[in-house]
């Protein structure tokens, strides 16, 4: 009897363990476009070709940067990107010396203007890395942001 | 994850500025819990979507590095006054919320 019973309880873990493995795979599925490896890179060229497939790009001047030169909590940072680029597909935020420096990517269709403006976390002193894609090409300007409390739990 | 957005949609000179606020934890996965010692697991939200009139206008990949109770802001043309600006998310657990708002 010990022996059905024991059987009985293994079976039952066994699906439980399936049902969760399904239920950790279906997020993942829905947000296949979410590009794991870009957010994963520890390098912003890194993560700039796991984002867009090419980490080549030139400093533009088009592109401005809206940050506080110095940040006294790294762990809210206003960050305000800005170009006149015309034929912006997309404009991706980095911070150089984060763990994985890939903040937020936004993909903008031809009706959005050329600026977004959000809020991220920077472990440390670094540069904010702005890159915007303009006609398939990839184009960068930096700001450094100097921090004075990390924003990683410290 | 009710009522996390507040969004607003404003028309000015042939432009819509949308601002909105999402609450969210963002947790990157990496904090200690400072009682317990452990980790607190990553929560944080991977994609925000916003459309105008059913047509999507901004769509944005998100990372853990993105601020607790995120803040975005950004503008497009071609909308007037009256058409709904709609905007949604999905976080890493799978959660999601969505908000409407008329522009004004």
């Amino acid at each position: 009897m010990k022996r059905r019973s024991f059987l009985k309880g293994t079976l039952a873990g066994s699906t439980v363990a399936v049902a969760v493995g399904a239920g950790l795979l279906s997020p993942r599925s829905v947000l296949a476009a979410w590009p794991q490896g870009a957010f994963d890179a520890k390098s912003a060229a890194d993560a700039m070709s796991g984002l867009f497939g090419s980490a080549d790009n030139t400093t533009s001047g088009e592109i401005k940067i809206k940050a506080p030169d110095i940040a006294e909590n790294g762990a809210v940072v206003p960050v305000t990107v800005e170009t006149s680029m015309k034929d912006v597909s997309s404009i991706a935020i980095l911070a150089e010396k984060n763990g994985t420096p890939l903040a937020a990517n936004f993909e903008l269709s031809a009706t959005a203007k050329g600026s977004v403006s959000t809020r991220i976390k920077m472990g440390k002193t670094s540069d904010v890395i702005a890159v915007v894609k303009s006609g398939g090409k990839l184009y960068t300007a930096r700001k450094n942001v100097k921090v004075t409390i990390g924003g990683c739990g410290g | 994850m009710a009522n996390s957005i507040r969004i607003r949609a404003k028309a000015a000179a042939g432009e819509v500025s949308v601002k909105a606020l999402i609450t969210h934890p963002m947790e990157t996965g990496l904090r200690k819990d400072n009682k317990t010692g452990e980790k607190i697991p990553a929560h944080f939200i991977k994609e925000v979507k916003c459309e105008h009139n059913g047509k999507v206008v901004v769509n944005a990949q998100w990372g853990a590095a993105v601020s607790k109770n995120p803040y975005l802001a950004f503008a497009f043309t071609g909308a007037k006054a009256g058409d709904s600006v709609k905007l949604s998310w999905v976080d890493n657990k799978g959660e999601s919320d969505s908000a409407e708002a008329k522009v004004s």
